[in-house]
């Protein structure tokens, strides 16, 4: 069948879903959403709407990037408003079935806004302010097209980059791609283009193609998500990046942690091949493009790419010393081209609107948009795609909604283990590969990050350091070694030990591990030592010198304390909770911490009653009242 | 393991080396865990030495070599869960469970591992058992979730159950 026809057909399913006289009803049940109960919402819609004797299609769809907002539901009803209703539970359900699916009444008191676009168009909601920041290219389909149905995405005008690329010559898509300044989304920010066409121009005729789909960064999910939530987009790029590099086989390399997204692309690899957009001479040309889903085995240097290589040969998952680069000899020795999920998903749009469409967003050094899933102590947790050169502070503001129960923004970590912590001060950094390096961080590939004043930069420094030890793969001295030596030295200061010398013996380290490790991982991990020891000095010598810690985190120089003033007397919850027994009312009634017995679980704080709120952290330790440490010796 | 599934994973088209991860996937998928004879299986199939297949499987995070728990209990220490207090979650559970971190209790009931983010970062910090997701964890919500769990030594206490 020609595009024109599968498009045709299509329209022509989805129409018949969404002109027709039939209420929809989207429940979003990406991974975050079932975490927030989304399948249980989804049964009671099923179950509420089936004796209705209304026509009700109840559709599972992905993500929005709304997480904080999860289980999301979308209404659809003819003639009527699109609604978004957010924090659905299946009560909710039962209101919304009565109220807006039976009755007229679209209960927007539950709702957290209209939803216009779809089609083709993105899909946003207009009453939210964080949309107004957002340039959606790569979740223009997110949460609303089905991520089952590949008509849904056809209708939309998928497939049709991939049918343009297969009318032209494999120049001609490099070109245009090169046209559009297209970097890789992976981290680096390499172009795509000039790496298609190395890949194109190198002898062999054996080609692969490699989907980095491993996320390794602990506190980011946006490919996750784009999986989850649009597959196809991933798919049919790529399929044109195979076309272009002249490969016929590509490998998406996902992390096993990832069930939903597995189970996706899997349908969605079956449906392609049966459509004829995927496997042997598609769209009734020459092209022969087959997919494969290798699961990764949870390394986190499995996302560097000769390392995952490496992996995909069944090997352990060690990093290459480069060059030569993989699009000159990677997989089996062949001319390997290596993408990220949201580097490859970008290609249909870029084919299909031209390189001048996309090189026309964002700024003239790093063109288009960027997707990051912000998350940590912001109002808006989730996803957000800006266009390249928007700054920190439009994220965490305007889009993040600052931060959260009105406490302080103390800083931003980009890029996870491997980038860095950015300060206030720095909140106006434009995000383009360049900016952000230059101020100690790295794009990476995504994950961003809020700490505020309850977080402590040592132990942040400290918790990243410790996932690159536990992580480095143990080919390379400095990094295996290093790692360990800036850990200890960390370690230390938790603990309120070490010297202001230590401070520089640390900072040598963590340059000489950048300056001599074999890969990304071991040069890229002493970024959050360096970050937060030139930006938050002051913190590591709190630690040191006065044996405080600012944020109450590190807990050798924490003590739990009992306010005196606003303990309750007759409540026992502290008593009760405390595993280590060791809270005992004084002579008053008055509940007081024993600081020999504590081991700072942090029970007693979490089960006093709000409205007492009497336990609180003391650093240093030395500020609770001579009086109140210790049960008084029993006569 | 039943003969039918493991005709399927030892199948001659994946009699070759890049299909070795697969296979031991497969197998832990099964078994829950990798065991010596399996993997000395897996070498003799694939006809490689047995230190190869143990030298790639301790490689990777994925793979155990004891058997895990009836009830699988995962703390999640990604950089969300790290922020919001998953340390302090992560010591509760080791405390109530009487379990070192990696470690199974003796009668097979629950095992105790922590993982990198597994993608709900809004509602940090997160445990999971089994397929239950557990949001927003306090050191006093494990020992409630703990308890419902186990009805027989029940305290009496309530708390919310899993969503
Ligand atoms: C330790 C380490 C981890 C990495 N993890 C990822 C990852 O999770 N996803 C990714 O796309 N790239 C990752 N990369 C970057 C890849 O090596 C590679 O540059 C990228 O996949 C290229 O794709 P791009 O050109 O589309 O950015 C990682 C690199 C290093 C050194
Ligand atoms: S860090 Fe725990 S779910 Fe993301």
């Amino acid at each position: 069948m020609t595009i024109e026809e599968l498009f045709r057909q299509a329209k022509m399913n989805r129409d018949m879903l969404y002109e027709g006289r039939i209420t929809h009803v989207l429940v979003g049940t990406a991974t975050c959403g079932r975490a927030a109960g989304a399948m249980a919402v989804l049964e009671a819609f099923r179950r509420e709407t089936a004796g209705s004797g209304i026509d009700v299609r109840v559709t599972e769809v992905g993500c929005m990037g709304l997480c904080s907002q999860e289980p999301l539901v979308i209404i659809i009803k003819p003639d009527n408003l699109t609604v978004c209703y957010h924090h659905v539970t299946p009560q909710i359900v039962h209101q919304l079935v009565e109220g807006y699916i039976l009755g007229d009444d679209p209960c927007l008191d539950l709702a957290l806004g209209t939803v216009s676009g779809g089609d083709g168009s993105p899909v946003i909601i207009p009453e939210l302010e964080s949309f107004e920041r957002q340039q959606r290219l790569l979740l223009r389909n997110s949460g609303f097209n089905s991520p089952l149905e590949i008509d849904h995405y056809i209708a939309c005008g998928g497939y049709a980059g991939l049918a343009n690329a297969l009318k032209s010559q494999t120049t001609q898509v490099i070109e245009e791609i090169e046209r559009s300044g297209l970097r890789g989304r992976g981290g680096a920010g390499y172009p795509t283009g000039a790496k298609l066409r190395a890949c194109s121009e190198a002898a062999g005729d054996s080609k692969y193609v490699i989907c980095n789909a491993d996320e390794g960064d602990p506190g980011a999910f946006m490919d996750r998500v784009l999986i989850e939530s649009d597959p196809h987009a991933l798919l049919e790029g790529m399929a044109i990046a195979g076309f272009a590099a002249g490969a016929r086989q590509g490998y998406i390399y996902v992390r096993e942690e990832y069930p939903l997204a597995i189970e996706r692309l899997q349908r969605a690899l079956a449906q392609a091949a049966e459509k004829g957009v995927l496997g042997s001479g598609i769209l009734g040309s020459q092209f022969d493009f087959h997919i494969e889903i290798v699961k990764g085995a949870g390394a986190f240097v499995s996302g560097e790419e000769t390392a995952m290589i490496a992996a995909i040969e069944g090997r352990r998952s060690w990093p290459d010393q480069r060059p030569p680069y993989p699009a000159q000899s990677g997989l089996w020795d062949k001319p390997t081209l290596v993408n990220n999920v949201k580097t490859l998903a970008l290609l249909p749009q870029i084919i299909r609107n031209g390189g001048e469409w996309f090189a026309g967003m964002g700024t003239k050094q790093c063109s288009g948009t960027a997707l990051f899933a912000l998350a940590g102590k912001l109002v808006n947790t989730g996803l957000a795609e800006v266009p390249m050169g928007t700054t920190l502070r439009t994220l965490v503001y305007d889009i993040g909604g600052g931060i959260r129960n009105g406490r302080q923004f103390k800083g931003v970590q980009i890029g996870g283990p491997s980038g860095g912590c950015l300060p206030e001060s720095l909140l106006d950094t434009p995000i383009d590969f360049e900016s952000l390096k230059q101020a100690g961080a790295v794009m990476g590939s995504g994950g961003l990050i809020v700490m505020d004043e309850d977080n402590c930069m040592v132990d942040t420094a400290r918790f990243f350091t410790d996932f690159s030890r536990r992580e480095s793969c143990g080919k390379c001295t400095p990094c295996r070694i290093g790692t360990c030596q800036m850990l200890r030295m960390l370690e230390d200061f938790t603990r309120g030990q070490g010297t202001l010398q230590d401070l520089d013996t640390l900072q040598s380290i963590a340059e000489d591990i950048r300056a001599t490790s074999l890969c990304g991982l071991g040069r890229m991990s002493p970024n959050p030592v360096l970050t937060t020891l030139r930006y938050y000095r002051a913190e590591y010598e709190a630690h040191i010198l006065e044996k405080r810690c600012p944020a109450r985190v590190c807990k050798d120089l924490t003590a739990y304390y009992i306010l005196p003033e606003k303990c309750e007397r007759g409540c026992d919850h502290c008593v009760l909770a405390c595993p280590a027994e060791a809270i005992f009312s004084d002579g008053q009634g008055l509940k007081v911490v024993d600081q020999v017995k504590c081991t700072k679980c942090g029970s007693c704080e979490a089960v006093c009653p709000p409205e007492y709120n009497a336990v609180v952290r003391l650093s240093p330790v030395s500020l609770v009242p001579a009086g109140r440490r210790t049960r008084p010796e029993t006569p | 393991m039943d003969t039918a599934r493991k005709a399927e994973i030892f199948n001659e088209g994946r009699r070759q080396r890049r299909h070795l991860i697969d296979i031991l996937q497969d197998i832990q998928s099964c078994e829950g865990y990798l065991s010596r004879e399996a993997m000395q299986e897996v070498a003799a199939f694939l006809s490689l030495p047995p230190s190869a297949v143990w030298g790639v499987a301790t490689f990777y995070n994925q793979f155990r070599f004891t058997p895990p728990g009836r009830n699988p209990v995962r703390v999640c220490m990604g950089t969300a869960c790290h922020l919001a207090g998953g340390q302090l979650v992560l010591e509760a559970m080791a405390r109530e469970l009487k379990l070192e971190i990696g470690a199974t209790s003796e009668d097979r009931e629950f095992s105790l591992e922590r993982v990198a983010c597994i993608g709900c970062c809004a509602l940090a910090p997160v445990v999971t058992i089994g397929e239950s997701v557990y949001p927003k964890m306090t050191p006093p919500r494990v020992e409630e979730i703990l308890v419902q769990m186990k009805p027989a030594e029940g305290r009496g206490k309530s708390g919310d159950g899993p969503t």
